[in-house]
């Protein structure tokens, strides 16, 4: 259901038709041309439902009218107060066209009204040409986003980039401290699974804050690199507030992820098969390669998944320790949610997001199949 | 076969061996094999012999003492350089490998040419009949044929010595039953040294040319089947292997190769042969198999008691008859079913034994 919700929201636009109907039903049946303005017709609806609008519903439609064109605010509430004026002292002008041209001389801006064309249809895939930098120009072809604006492409990369990332170093530290801890007595490896489960029984956020306080430059890691020797008092590195910090934290965050199913593979390869190897004439690491390592496939592909789709969703540590370069996309879908309230590109944002991770599990089921998957 | 006169192939010399540094696991083993010598390591759980076979095959290295194998130290050999080919407990075969890719593995990695390794495995695969399954992942395959895939896996690279670590313990009875006939087959047929391991006596006699009886970290006696069996040496080897009657008395007098035993409560003396016993005046346990005591009081006058009837079972060719005899009520008696046996539970009844098939041996600890 939420899900459902959600891709229903990433393509709505009924909003603003439910408060400019008869404006958009004029708007429709106008023959539109380049450089043209349109008739009076559509002049006179919208002057009519601004003049007797409710105003809460035409603030929310404002809203969405200034994601197509910037200015549509403005233009409509100084307009919408002249309307008012004369609608009080009930005089209502000879032509509305040039009435509101007269108002204000934006109205006879042909640009205005081909961003209104964008928003006719209830349906609109205006959010997801958004999120990923692209709008409609006048002649409502797709383009890109004008430079300054263009955040999310970006994004999108840096959120794979850093999600390969901290999947891959997961592996490779989760790989020997799974396989340590399926291989120890039980007596030692319960003593440490209880380390590896131990950042779970801490809050994400005191995880999180507390990697900054270890990785800020006057934090615990450059003072002891400082204190060896290592750099000197002017060269303390730069490790939180970028990519660099959010990699390290999410690595940690994420590590358990990888490492309980690894180890719940691992502990059921018997070890007679290492031995088996060894005694049939394979040296420890040809053992390991060819009878061990693909045991394990299972095992990697879980937690590689796993922590793969966590750390592409992930939200507050990036936005904690990464700083303003260090941001991932799900930062962006909850600035969107809280504070441009634009639910709408949230919910295609969200909607990629979930595209691209069937995807991936497509891909998953393809190479190493669903069925390899060992959780525990 | 007799390892005196053949040469020795593997000897094990004056190994110990401790995980702990303090209680020791294995002690003072010395053990000879033969070439082409199938030899049995019986023993219960904990009793060593696992963890000779491991130092063998080289997973574990003696704390003291020297294995030689057809004459060369091997102890600082790593195990993948010492040809020795083993079949594990559970098969330990590869699961993410087809039988042909389980069986191509050891000849790979010797760096053996395709053509070659196609055509040994496919012979292996046929020693053992299963041709046709080499396509198909362990887990398609039932215990038996998973056991021979692991079987001719082990053979597959020509070792010098196969060992075998209680091969058959996952398999129900009459699968194992045959497993051991195909397994003594293939060695008959291939005459390469074998070093098995197991707890299941029948399983040793049926299958070995000489039998090591593992307790406690030490061979208690190593002998053929039959010798084994009919003259256990002490009384541990005699309760382990087959079933026997035990009681325990002091030891009266001695002559020549007997002794006079007085029983335990009063219950009577005894003759019975002279093989593991201290003084006059100590104590002794006696052991006389069931199937060497004959009811009625004939024989030769030695040995004859009177029993209580106290519980009959049948088993077609035999009849199994628990006796309450000089105190003991565990005594058993197997009586051939030869259509005369007419008593009832309860029924007092006489029976003898020979001296000779009566053992006097140590008191077990």
């Amino acid at each position: 259901m939420p899900i459902g919700d959600m891709l229903l929201r990433s393509v709505d636009d009924s909003q603003i038709n439910t408060v400019f109907p008869n404006t958009f039903n004029e708007y429709k049946k106008w023959d539109k041309k380049k450089d043209e303005l349109p008739p009076e017709e559509v002049y006179k609806a919208l002057f009519e439902e601004l003049a007797y609008g409710e105003k809460i519903q035409v603030g929310r439609a404002l809203t969405r009218m200034n994601y197509s064109k910037s200015g549509w605010k403005s233009l409509i509430k100084k307009t919408s107060r002249e309307i008012k004026k004369i609608v009080k002292k009930n005089e209502f002008p000879d032509s509305y066209k040039n009435f509101l041209i007269e108002t204000n001389e934006k109205w006879a801006d042909p640009t205005y009204w081909y961003a209104v064309g964008q928003m006719v249809n209830t349906k609109t895939p205006i959010y997801y040409y958004n999120a990923i930098d692209r709008t409609y120009d006048e002649n409502q072809n797709v383009v890109q986003q004008i430079e300054n604006r263009r955040v999310y492409v970006q994004t999108w990369i840096k959120t794979f980039k850093v999600s390969v990332y901290v999947t891959f170093f997961c592996l490779i530290l989760g790989f020997p401290v799974a396989h340590l801890l399926a291989n120890l007595p039980l007596r030692y490896s319960n003593l440490l699974m209880i380390f590896v489960l131990l950042p779970f029984w801490t809050s994400l956020l005191v995880r999180t804050t507390a990697w900054i306080i270890m990785l800020q430059q006057n934090g615990v890691i450059n003072g002891i690199l400082v204190w060896l020797g290592v750099i000197s008092e002017d060269g303390r590195i730069q490790m939180v507030y970028n990519e660099t910090g959010t990699l390290i934290a999410m690595t940690q965050i994420l590590l358990p992820f990888m490492i309980l199913p690894l180890y719940s593979v691992m502990r059921v390869i018997p070890k007679s098969h290492m031995r088996a190897a060894q005694n049939l004439g394979a040296k420890p690491a040809l053992a390991f390669w060819k009878v061990y390592l693909p045991q394990t496939i299972p095992g990697m592909s879980a937690g590689g998944l796993l922590v793969f789709v966590l750390a592409i969703g992930y939200f507050i540590t990036p936005e904690l320790v990464g700083g303003k370069d260090g941001k991932l996309i799900g930062s962006w879908i909850a600035y969107h949610l809280k504070t441009t309230l634009n639910w709408g590109l949230c919910a295609a944002l969200g909607a990629i997001l979930l595209g691209i991770m069937l995807v991936f599990y497509w891909l998953y089921n393809k190479i190493v199949g669903i069925d390899n998957i060992k959780l525990g | 076969m007799n390892s005196e006169t053949e040469k020795t192939f593997v000897k094990f010399e004056k190994i110990d061996k401790s995980y702990d540094g303090e209680v020791l696991v294995v002690k003072n083993l010395n053990l000879d094999i033969a070439k082409g010598e199938f030899v049995t390591m019986l023993g219960p759980s904990g009793s060593g012999k696992t963890t000779t076979l491991m130092m063998l095959a080289g997973f574990e290295t003696p704390t003291n003492g020297e294995i030689f194998l057809d004459g060369m130290p091997i102890s600082k050999i790593p195990p993948y350089e010492r040809e020795i080919g083993m079949v594990f407990q559970n098969y330990a075969l590869f699961p993410h490998m087809t039988v042909q890719e389980n069986l191509a593995f050891p000849l790979e990695v010797r760096k053996m040419s395709k053509q070659d390794t196609k055509e040994k495995v496919q012979k292996a695969l046929d020693m053992v009949e299963l041709g046709e399954f080499g396509t198909r992942f362990p887990a398609q395959l039932s215990g038996g044929q998973q056991q021979r895939v692991a079987l001719s896996r082990a053979l597959v690279f020509e070792p010098r010595l196969v060992l075998m670590d209680e091969p058959l313990g996952a398999l129900d009875k009459n699968l194992r039953e045959q497993m051991q006939y195909e397994i003594k087959h293939i060695h008959n047929r291939i005459g390469i040294t074998v070093v098995y391991v197991t707890h299941d006596q029948s399983e040793a006699l049926t299958m070995s040319n000489r039998i090591a009886v593992f307790n406690d970290g030490l061979v208690q006696q190593l002998s053929t089947p039959d010798i084994l069996y009919e003259k256990p040496e002490n009384s541990f080897v005699a309760q382990f292997i087959g079933e026997n009657n035990r009681m325990t008395g002091t030891i009266k007098s001695m002559e020549n190769n007997y002794c006079s035993v007085e029983l335990e409560n009063g219950a009577g003396i005894v003759k019975a042969l002279k093989v593991n016993v201290g003084n006059v005046g100590e104590k002794t346990q006696l052991s006389v198999r069931p199937e060497r005591v004959s009811l009625g009081s004939e024989g030769n006058g030695e040995n004859v008691f009177t029993g209580k009837v106290e519980e009959l079972i049948y088993l077609g060719d035999h009849i199994r008859v628990r006796l309450d005899v000089c105190g003991n009520n565990e005594f058993i008696v197997k009586v051939p079913n030869e259509g005369s046996f007419n008593y009832n539970e309860g029924d007092f009844i006489k029976l003898n034994w020979n001296p000779d098939d009566i053992r006097a041996l140590d008191i077990p600890k």
